[in-house]
């Protein structure tokens, strides 16, 4: 095949890969896109267990080692079997703590240890690396036996920069898809769907070659039996220590690979979904190895003795003329390849940006926790860390110069992540468990495995002197990197597995039985091991009080984007029964805070980010108590108390709030009568006093035409007036006609902009607008909402106190619905008086002082409801602002409808 | 004789206007003033034999300035006629509490405010 043609099919791959991933990011987005949440794309996105490795390294393992190669299935097999145990804790400890990788995990278990965070993210990337390499090299392997079945086309490059190119090309992919998101949310549904297809056409290559072998090459089933009893893999022995630990090695990965944990936890949407997975899982993995063992008897006879086993999948069809499936078979070994390039480098980017980026710009910059743009500086972080992963990907690839069989580099990985597994399972069932022990575990498992398994896989002198080999360091013989103290004999791969998960499992009970938890992670200790009974943890001991509600909305601005953060702080203020205002920073809110930022850039990141604006108390006695499990009942029985309290508190405060409102609005009525009476009177007293002067005669007659124009002007306004009050009647009564049409949204803002220039005319504002943002083909009555908004922008216009005074026009489509936000930057509206400026007569200034009549935000507030929306106070913007929310198409008025 | 000097501190132009032309017409100087915040500057400078004060002002209200006026003594004895369109007992009793000659609710008929700018001259 020509390779340039090879080039395109894959290039035409991605991109429609990079459709499906768009197409389904923007249903998503939409909300549309419930079906892509089900549980067989759960279960298909966890194949990317299955990488190039199995896809064409599981023939080549089963050609040089037999079923061994079943082991590798088998663990994760078990693992899902038996989901009810481990899996059902994991998904629910990792929804309910908002864990963002295994990193995150293990560090939040143990009191939100940032140096936990920092070891895990240390061997994940070591460990990944080997196995993005893996990709790279299977990849780069496929495309030269295309290169060398056809001369013509494009010559193809040496395989090394072959290499850099997919190497480049995934990396572009990842960046594009995996922190296209500035919510810098953990999901990634997208990825994930398009990550489901390719494990489908993994799949149907596999399963196309398998039966070409057995029904076109061979002939038949039978045939193929009789094959393997002739073929040298029937004489293969099960040697007993390396299927039980291979078989462990790959359960323990299976949970503990930072992909799987990505795919397993972090995109789960469904816990109910993982009971299907454990089933149907195990099925696509049955159904992957299915053909394996045909695929390598007849690849073993048909194809010259040398060839690469690791290849049969590609070169059988080839070989036959198959060009068509050898394509094929070509896209599945591409996919299984892309796909786990694609979720590994997300997941160690996550990881690598929350662990060591985040903590380490605040720790250099604190008070930028609060001011700076947090959610650019994450998602650039990540970028550069995709980029890092995959960049030490291929340098590893050109180190170890790809020679190693594809099975060895894979199983190298896995010995690493499995270090993860004491602390993890530890974490989740073992309330004793403490950081001391999970870093001492960890450090020593890790050290062992890169001594015994990770340097020496580069070749004897290469990382370690032939000498260490041979003689050990410094001479001493016990330490040598095989044979360590003194057990010989042993495979490579178990006896590294051994000594590695062995010494870690050692230190980590040690550790954590000879050292004593602190009081964060007491808590977390309890919520991680008990998840099933204390569905609603009490929160952590924060101080209250500490911590300003408008610091913590801007710090949650910064990190999960204004209109997250709003919302997330209404619905707070909501739960507290003070909708309109912002939440009170009583510990329930922060707790909850913490966890919606601990989504984003990660446990112990949230943590740090929130004890700097409010502060922690150390143990409280109510922690103390929690840690007593016997106490249980009393605590329950409190926690009803507690929770009674709480209701006849919010009770006492709402009733408060509306005696208040009552009390003022009884003053209000007071002066409302004030109002109009002055209202009506000044015009009155022109009126009176210039008809008397023209009633005693006798004047030049220019000057009785000016004092007739004056009578007239003000019959005018008092007739101005009476028809506000009408207005604001009919529109309180619903009675008022609507006209209804399209309208250009942009072309009503202009309008209001020029209308409401006339108000206070010398006054130069700055005026920020969206134009493409303000395209919305609104149906609506476009003048009532444009008396709306020049209302508003008249009232900027006065009060607006700043010196360069700035009106700002933001607009967002959300759904069918229309948000406007007109944002000043003066002082804004004093807190106390938020809930009143929409009442009829309510001025801000003194009543003693002249102003208007106080009319037109209680008329904009009616106009509003007519027109099926609301206007309301938004508070924390920095300066008076006012959020007009309104139907895409309103269809009838909202009192007919109700009629 | 002099002509006696009225200052009318008023921010409805029309009534102004009015007030203007009902004064001169009977033999006043009128000096006239929208703003409250300068009022009481003006006061002390120009010295007028009478003001014209409404209650409702921008930039400072007319209770504020009539306190002020009340507190020194060169000007605690200046004839001062308070205006006001709100016609209620509250606003009538502020302005007397506050010191105030007169006070004179909106609209009122021509005769009667020229004879009761003359009686706080007489007076």
């Amino acid at each position: 095949m020509p390779f340039n043609l090879l080039v395109l099919a894959c290039v035409t791959y991605v991109a429609f890969l990079f459709l499906v991933a768009f197409v389904v990011e923007r249903k998503a987005a939409r909300g549309a896109a419930r079906w892509l949440r089900s549980p067989v794309v759960y279960t298909l996105s966890l194949s990317i267990y299955c990488t190039a490795w199995t896809f064409y390294g599981a023939v080549g393992y089963a050609a040089r080692s037999g079923l061994e190669f079943l082991t590798i299935y088998l663990g994760p097999t078990l693992v899902f079997i038996g989901w009810w145990w481990i899996l059902r804790k994991l998904v629910h400890i990792g929804r309910q703590q908002r864990v963002t990788s295994i990193a995150d995990m293990i560090s939040s278990r143990y009191g939100k240890s940032n140096l936990l965070g920092v070891i895990v993210t240390v061997i994940c990337v070591f460990a990944a690396t080997p196995y993005i390499a893996l990709q790279l090299q299977s990849v780069t392997l496929s495309f030269g036996v295309f290169a060398a079945a056809g001369t013509y086309g494009w010559a193809m490059p040496d395989t090394n920069s072959t290499a850099l190119w997919v190497a480049a090309g995934l990396t572009l992919f990842t960046i594009l898809f995996g922190t296209r998101n500035l919510d810098a949310n953990e999901q990634h549904t997208g990825v994930v769907t398009a990550i489901a297809v390719e494990a489908v056409v993994k799949l149907l290559a596999l399963l196309a070659v398998g039966i070409f072998v057995v029904w076109f090459v061979a002939s038949g089933p039978a045939d193929i039996v009789a094959r393997i009893h002739a073929s040298s893999i029937s004489d293969w022995e099960l040697v007993p220590s390396r299927w039980a630990g291979f078989t462990l090695l790959s359960g323990a990965a299976v949970i503990t690979l930072p992909r799987m944990f990505q795919v397993l936890v972090v995109e789960n949407s469904d816990e109910r979904h993982l009971a299907t997975a454990s089933w149907a899982f195990p099925l696509y993995l049955l159904a992957m190895s299915l053909f394996v063992v045909p695929i390598a008897v007849v690849g073993l006879e048909v194809m010259p003795t040398g060839a690469n086993p690791d290849l049969f999948v590609l070169t059988l069809p080839l070989s036959q003329g198959q060009g068509a499936l050898a394509m094929l078979a070509f896209l599945g070994g591409f996919s299984s390849a892309t796909s786990m390039v694609i979720v590994a480098s997300i997941a160690l980017a996550t990881m690598v940006s929350n662990h060591v980026v985040m903590p380490l710009w605040l720790s250099l910059r604190p008070a930028q926790s609060v001011s700076g743009d947090v959610r650019r500086l994450v998602l650039l972080s990540r970028r550069l860390s995709i980029a890092g992963v995959l960049g030490l990907g291929y340098l590893y690839y050109s180190l170890s110069g790809g020679s190693s069989a594809l099975a060895a580099i894979g199983l190298i990985s896995f010995v690493g992540v499995a270090q993860m597994l004491p602390a993890m399972l530890g974490g989740i069932f073992w309330r004793g468990a403490t950081r001391n022990g999970a870093i001492w575990g960890l450090g020593i498992g890790f050290a062992v495995w890169v001594y015994a398994l990770f340097l020496p896989s580069f070749g004897p002198g290469a990382a370690l002197p032939i000498d260490v080999f041979m003689q050990g360091p410094f001479g001493l013989d016990w330490l040598r990197p095989y044979a360590l103290f003194g057990v010989q004999g042993m495979d490579p791969m178990i006896h590294a597995l051994f000594w590695s998960l062995t010494l870690n499992t050692t230190a980590f009970t040690l550790g954590s039985l000879f050292s004593f938890p602190g009081p964060v992670e007491r808590v977390q200790g309890l919520a991680f091991v008990n998840v099933f009974d204390t569905e609603r943890a009490e929160p952590q001991g924060w101080v209250q009080g500490r911590a300003e509600p408008e610091a913590l909305l801007v710090m949650a601005q910064r990190i999960l984007g204004d209109e997250a953060a709003l919302a997330f702080f209404e619905a707070q203020a909501q739960a507290q029964g003070k909708a309109g205002y912002l939440p009170d920073p009583v510990p329930e809110f922060l707790d909850a805070l913490e966890r919606r930022l601990a989504s984003s850039v990660g446990a112990a990141t949230a943590h740090a980010m929130i004890t700097e604006l409010a502060g922690r108390a150390r143990v409280t006695v109510a922690d103390l108590m929690r840690m007593a499990g016997e106490t249980a009942q009393i605590m329950e029985y409190s926690s009803q108390l507690e929770s009674q309290r709480e209701e006849l508190t919010r009770t006492a405060r709402q009733l408060r709030d509306a005696n208040e409102k009552l009390t003022q609005l009884s003053v209000q009525k007071d002066a409302f009568l004030s109002q109009i009476s002055h209202e009506l009177r000044t015009p009155m007293t022109s009126i009176r006093a210039f008809s008397e002067i023209m009633m005693e005669g006798d004047m030049p007659p220019e000057m009785a035409a000016n004092y007739a124009r004056i009578i007239n002007e003000e019959a005018i306004r008092l007739t101005r007036l009476l028809d506000d009050l009408l207005d604001l009647g009919v529109l309180e009564n619903g009675t008022v006609q609507l006209n209804l049409k399209l309208a250009n949204l942009s072309e009503l803002i202009e309008r209001s902009l020029r209308a409401a220039s006339h108000t206070r005319p010398e006054r130069s504002f700055t005026i920020q607008r969206d134009l493409p943002a303000e395209q919305i083909f609104l149906r609506t009555d476009p003048d009532r909402l444009c008396q709306v908004l020049i209302n508003l922008i008249s009232n900027a216009r006065k009060y607006c106190d700043s010196a360069q005074p700035e009106l700002r026009l933001v607009v967002r489509q959300r759904g069918a619905r229309v948000i406007i936000d007109v944002i000043d930057n003066g002082t804004g509206i004093p807190r106390d008086k938020q809930s009143l400026i929409f009442e009829k007569f309510a001025r801000l200034t003194d009543q003693m002082r002249a102003g208007g009549a106080g009319l037109g935000l209680a008329i904009c507030r009616e106009i509003m409801v007519n027109l099926g929306g609301s206007v309301s106070y938004l508070p924390g913007q920095g300066g008076a602002a006012f959020r007009v929310t309104l139907p895409l198409r309103l269809e009838k008025s909202p009192h007919e409808r109700a009629a | 004789m002099v002509a006696r000097h009225a200052m009318l501190i008023e921010d409805e132009p029309n009534i102004a206007e009015a007030i203007r032309f009902l004064l001169r017409r009977d033999g006043w100087e009128v000096t006239t003033l929208g703003d409250g915040g300068v009022a009481e500057a003006r006061v002390r400078e120009q010295r007028p034999d009478l003001v014209i004060l409404d209650l409702m002002l921008p930039g400072r209200s007319g209770i504020e300035i009539l306190e002020a006026l009340r507190a020194t003594p060169d000007t605690a004895g200046l004839p001062v006629m308070m205006l006001t369109a709100k016609g209620q007992g509250r606003d009538r009793e502020a302005a007397e509490r506050a010191g105030a000659d007169l006070f004179m609710a909106k609209p009122f008929s021509n005769a009667e405010f020229v004879a009761a700018a003359r009686s706080l001259i007489r007076a």
